[in-house]
Formats: C-alpha cells, structure tokens, sequence
C-alpha cells in the first residue's frame, strides 16, 4: 500500500439519557447508574466509518475508546454493532468525579496506550482522534483542545465534513462568524458535530458480528497513570434542582389570539 | 484586587454588547487586562474605557483557529500576573482558553453564568434543569480559567459599569502565527444578520417546522420587538432558515427575557436551548404539544393567523 495505515480513535462516551429525568446526587456529581452512548458521539462514529469505507489504498482501523464507570461498557459494546473494529474501557475508581482537566489527563493517556497497542499490516499507522462537539451532559467541549495539547496534535474542532488527502485531512468547520475549509496533519484531533453526517443504525447481522470484535477493559495502572495524576482541579460546591418550569395560561384561538399574546406582553412588562 | 485577563478572539472597531459584559464581569473581580487575537489597525481605541490595564496582542493579527493565541494568552497571564482568564463560550475562544489551562495546568469552569469575589461560579447545568455552584482547589498560584455564556447582566446594568476612559496601552508580545499543523485554504463569511445576535439577544423570536417555508411573518415580529430570529432543527435542516438560526443543543443557548415559539414541537434538544427564558410564550396548533408544559403563555392555534395579528396589534399599538 501507497499510504501508511490510518488509525481513527473515536471517543464514545456514556452518559445519562437525556430524554429521561437527569440528576446530581449527594455527592454533587451527574447520577450515572443508568446511560446511553451520547448521542452527539454518533456522529464522530458515522465519520470514523465513512473515511474507513472511502480509503480505497489505505488500511484504516476505527477504534472506540470510553472513559467512564463499569456500565459505560454499553457504549463501546454499541459502537462496535455500529461498526467500530475493536474498543477499549477506561475505568477507575479514581475517575469518579473527574473534571475537564482529569477528563482529558485520562484520555490522553488511555489515546496513547490504544495507539501503541494497535498492530497494522502496512507499516507505522497516523493516527487521529475523533470526539463529539460536546457531551451531552457537561456541554463544555473543551476536551478536544485539552487533549490536543496534551498529545501534541493539532486541532480542528466543530467538524461539519471531513475527507482524506494522502498526507492529510480536509476539514470543514464552522467558526462562529465564518465557515473554515482546513487541512490539518496528523496526529489530530477532531470534534465532529450533527451537522457532518446521519449516523446508521446496527443491523442484525452487525449486532451478532460484534459479539466477536475485541473488547479491552483498562484501569488506571493499566495506562501508567496513578490516582494522584488524575485528581481533578475544579470541585462542584453545591447542586440546586431548579423547579420545573410550569405551564401558564393556555388558550384556544378564537380568531383574537394575536391580540390576546400583545396584551399579555403588555401586562408582563415585556414590549 | 486580583488581576483579571480577558481574551477576545477578535476586536473590531467597537466592542459587542457580549464584550462589554465580559468586561464589567471582569471588573468586578479586579484589576482588568486585555488579550485580542485577531485585530485591525490599532486594537486599543475601542477599549477606551476607564480603569483598563495593559492590551496585548501580537505583531500581527491571530484570525481563529491559529493557535498561537495560546501563546499569546501564556505570555499575557505572565506579564499581568493573571489569577483569573476569562472568555466567552464561543467554540474558538473554549479552545484557546481550553489549551491555556493545560499549559497553566489549572482548572477551567465552562459556561459560567455568574462568578463572585471568592471565585465561586454559578452555572446552569443539565439543559436548565439544575444551578451549580463550583470553584478551583485553592493552590498557591493556580490561575483560574473560565468561560461566560452572555447574557447574565442587564445592558443598562453594563452601560452603568462601564465609564469611558483613557486610550489603554497597547503591549505588543513576540508573538508569530504557528507554521504547518492546520492550513486555512478557504474562509467563508456567514451571513451576519441585521437583527440582534441571537446569544445576546433580549427578546427571540422562533420558527419550527410549522412555519412551512416562509419566514417572512416571523423576520416581521422579530423587528418589531427588537427581536433576534431563531430556528428549530427542524427549519435550519430544511434549509428555510441559515444553521446559525439554529436554538437548542447543538446550535445556540439563548437566555432572553421573552421567547417566542411558533410551529416548535418542544423536543427535549431544543428546549435545552431555550428553557432559561424569562417568559416563553407558545404558538402551537396541537394542544398535546410539548412546548406547552413550558409555556408561560400559550396559543393552541395556527401561527399563519395569530403572528400576522399580532404584528398588527403591535403596530396599532405604537400608533
Ligand atoms: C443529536 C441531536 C441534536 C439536536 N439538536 C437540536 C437543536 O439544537 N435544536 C432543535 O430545535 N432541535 C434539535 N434536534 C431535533 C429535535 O429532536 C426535533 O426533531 C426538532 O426540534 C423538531 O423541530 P420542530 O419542532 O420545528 O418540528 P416538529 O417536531 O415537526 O414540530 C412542528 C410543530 O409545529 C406545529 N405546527 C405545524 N403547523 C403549524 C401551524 N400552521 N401553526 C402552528 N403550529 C404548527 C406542529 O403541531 C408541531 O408541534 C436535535 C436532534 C438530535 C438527534
Ligand atoms: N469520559 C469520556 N469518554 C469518552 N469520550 C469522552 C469523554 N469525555 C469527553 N469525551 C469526548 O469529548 C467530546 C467533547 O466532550 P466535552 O468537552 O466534555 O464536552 C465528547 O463528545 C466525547 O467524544
């Protein structure tokens, strides 16, 4: 092969459903027993996959990465029915807890370990991360341009496309005033928003293929990292659930619902 | 009084309302210094404003993505002795000041909505469904780096904390833009509306699905109000209505005093973009809507009767 091999580290992560009621517990920190693989990181998946399935000379391995308590297994078991080659878990006691700046010292470490433990046919493998724009439950987005730092890789974040070139990727993202054409070289970093592509569905046949794909679990002094090293920066004071908003004043349009909508604004002080 | 470094990713010819609430924010914490990446000309008259400390920036302008306004920023909280960065929380300002705290190995506080003299931020967390209040481990020298969604002082609060002031002093750092890495070969300018900037906007005015098309009777009602325009999904995927239009998770966070939703279901995504409105008011033809759980107002019928009418109400109204 022409070019050397390209392996795609997609970061999954698994947080509480959105669509359900979401909670702080005692401790101040997000309720995790229950999750699903974030939603936003469907996208960065669906991308890993069609830059796979596009290289026509060129060996690409995608492989899922999560960080996350015991159950978050289930969005790397996902990923793989989505069509992930292999996957890996990071889980430590130590990490409960863990704010942006422990977050990305982790993923750092553990985006390493995968690159050095992945064997290629063709030669030296590139590699490139791709993450989601955000977590879904913390919203930041911070974590791509941390762990750029801290891999000393480029960056590119709020993907909208992306393609290969033979020495490197061509990027589109969208900047706040403007939309940005980029070629970035490996290693990478990119964060891929829900405007890149529609992420597929695992159909049977994958769902079954999956339950052979390799799954490796880590902990901490798996990745040479002690507890110390990830103790995060920022701690959470106090939690307040603020009271569901509640319905107002419904009303049915009898042909003076516009006037009715100005004369609440008007009595609301709003105009 | 602490010093308090506050980063622009650009500097135009004056200051956005989002700017000039950065910098009353950052007043109120100490002694106020300013980074600018990219700028034209001279970056320092549209910071005449009073107690203003040094204005960084490079030899030459720093147009995002370049990451030499890391560099910039390091050498910035250097010379100012920064115990505290701010930023809004822009994608490109988040990845700057993101790789600040590594460098600074120190903690960041993302979409900060308010930060008191201990420097304890407030933030709204979980879509609007909980206020958290959380701080760094104190450590001697530990900066701390936070961004600030926009919209949490009034305007006629800002203008009263703002003074204008002295041309500040500019300090131009050694700065060069970095070589290789990420190439910029196209940048295309979004179309910037007339209308209020969404994020900041005080009152917006938004059109789902129901709107069929045509989103003339709404960009009618914005201006009315002084209104920014926004957009489900929904409208922005069909192409009625630019994607910046987009409020909700994966577009913007809006926080007015007054929303309005026309032809908007109410999807758990774009209410986590809306739902710390001060007053929602709803325009839905299906009574089972969603949106109406959330609702402070809301009209079970249809918007191509009731915006028209109101339009008119509004302007019979101001004669
Ligand atoms: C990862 C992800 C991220 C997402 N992010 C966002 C986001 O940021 N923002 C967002 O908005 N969505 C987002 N969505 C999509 C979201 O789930 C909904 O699909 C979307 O908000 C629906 O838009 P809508 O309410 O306009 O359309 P619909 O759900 O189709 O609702 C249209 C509404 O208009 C009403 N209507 C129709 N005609 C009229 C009329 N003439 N007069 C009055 N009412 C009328 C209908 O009764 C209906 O309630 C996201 C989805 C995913 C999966
Ligand atoms: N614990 C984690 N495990 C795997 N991926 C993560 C984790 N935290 C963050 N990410 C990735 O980083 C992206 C941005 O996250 P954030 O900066 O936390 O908003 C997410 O969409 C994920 O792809």
């Amino acid at each position: 092969m022409v070019n050397a091999p390209l392996h795609i580290i997609t970061l999954v992560k698994w947080v509480p459903d959105a669509q359900l009621e979401r909670r702080y517990d005692a401790e101040g920190r997000i309720d995790r027993s229950e999750g699903v693989l974030s939603e936003l990181d469907e996208y960065p998946l669906e991308a890993a996959l069609q830059l796979r399935e596009a290289a026509q000379d060129r060996e690409v391995r995608v492989t899922a990465l999560t960080m996350g308590p015991a159950g978050s297994s289930t969005a790397v078991k996902k990923a793989l029915q989505i069509g992930a080659d292999d996957a890996y878990q990071l889980t430590d006691e130590a990490l409960i807890g863990a704010d942006i700046w422990a977050s990305s010292v982790a993923l750092k470490a553990a985006v390493e370990a995968v690159a050095g433990a992945g064997e290629f046919d063709s030669g030296e493998p590139e590699y490139l991360v791709l993450t989601g724009m955000a977590s879904e439950e913390g919203e930041s987005g911070a974590i791509p341009a941390q762990l750029a730092e801290r891999l000393g890789a480029h960056v590119v974040t709020y993907a909208t496309s992306l393609e290969l070139a033979p020495d490197r990727l061509l990027v589109t993202r969208s900047g706040g005033t403007e939309s940005q054409k980029v070629a970035v070289r490996m290693p990478a970093v990119v964060s891929v928003t829900d405007q890149a592509n529609d992420p597929r569905y695992p159909n049977f046949k994958a769902i079954m293929a999956a339950k052979k794909k390799p799954l490796t679990r880590w902990n901490l002094a798996d990745i040479g990292l002690r507890p110390e090293e990830v103790t995060a920066k920022v701690r959470v004071l106090t939690t307040t659930a603020r009271p569901p908003r509640t319905a107002g004043e419904i009303i049915i349009d009898e042909g003076d619902a516009g006037l009715k909508v100005v004369e609440f604004l008007a009595k609301e002080r709003l105009l | 009084m602490s010093n308090v470094l506050v980063f622009f990713d650009e500097l135009g010819d004056a200051l956005s309302p989002a700017q000039r609430e950065l910098i009353a924010q950052a007043q109120s914490l100490g002694d106020v210094h300013v980074a600018v990446g990219a700028y034209q000309g001279d970056p320092t008259p549209a910071l005449a404003i009073s107690d203003i400390g040094e204005v960084y920036f490079a030899e030459s302008s720093l147009p995002a993505p370049e990451v030499a306004v890391v560099d910039l920023l390091e050498t910035a909280v250097a010379e100012c002795g920064a115990e505290v960065i701010l930023g809004s929380s822009t994608a490109d300002i988040t990845d700057a000041l993101a790789r600040l705290a590594v460098r600074l190995d120190t903690g960041i506080i993302c979409g900060v909505g308010a930060l008191n003299g201990e420097l304890v931020a407030t933030k709204s967390e979980l879509a609007g469904s909980y206020t958290t209040m959380s701080q760094l481990i104190p450590a001697p020298g530990r900066p701390l780096v936070a961004t600030f969604k926009p919209n949490n002082l009034d305007p006629q609060r800002v203008d009263a904390l703002l003074h204008a002031g002295d041309q500040p002093d500019g300090t131009v750092l050694p700065v060069r833009p970095s070589v290789g890495g990420v190439e910029i070969l196209e940048r295309t300018a979004l179309s910037v509306s007339a209308r209020p900037a969404l994020a900041e906007a005080r009152v917006v005015v938004a059109g789902g699905r129901g709107v069929e098309g045509d989103f003339t009777a709404l960009e009618e009602l914005a201006d009315e109000l002084g209104a920014g325009l926004g957009a489900s999904r929904a409208a922005t995927d069909a192409g009625w209505i630019e994607h910046a239009a987009q409020v909700g998770q994966t577009g913007v966070t809006v926080s007015p005093q007054l929303y309005i939703s026309a032809g908007i279901s109410g999807a758990i995504q774009q209410r986590a973009g809306m739902q710390t409105a001060g007053t929602i008011v709803a325009i839905n033809k299906d009574e089972d809507a969603p949106v109406f759980e959330i609702a402070d107002f809301g009209v079970v019928g249809d918007l191509h009767d009731v915006i028209p009418q109101m339009i008119e109400e509004l302007r019979r109204r101001r004669g």
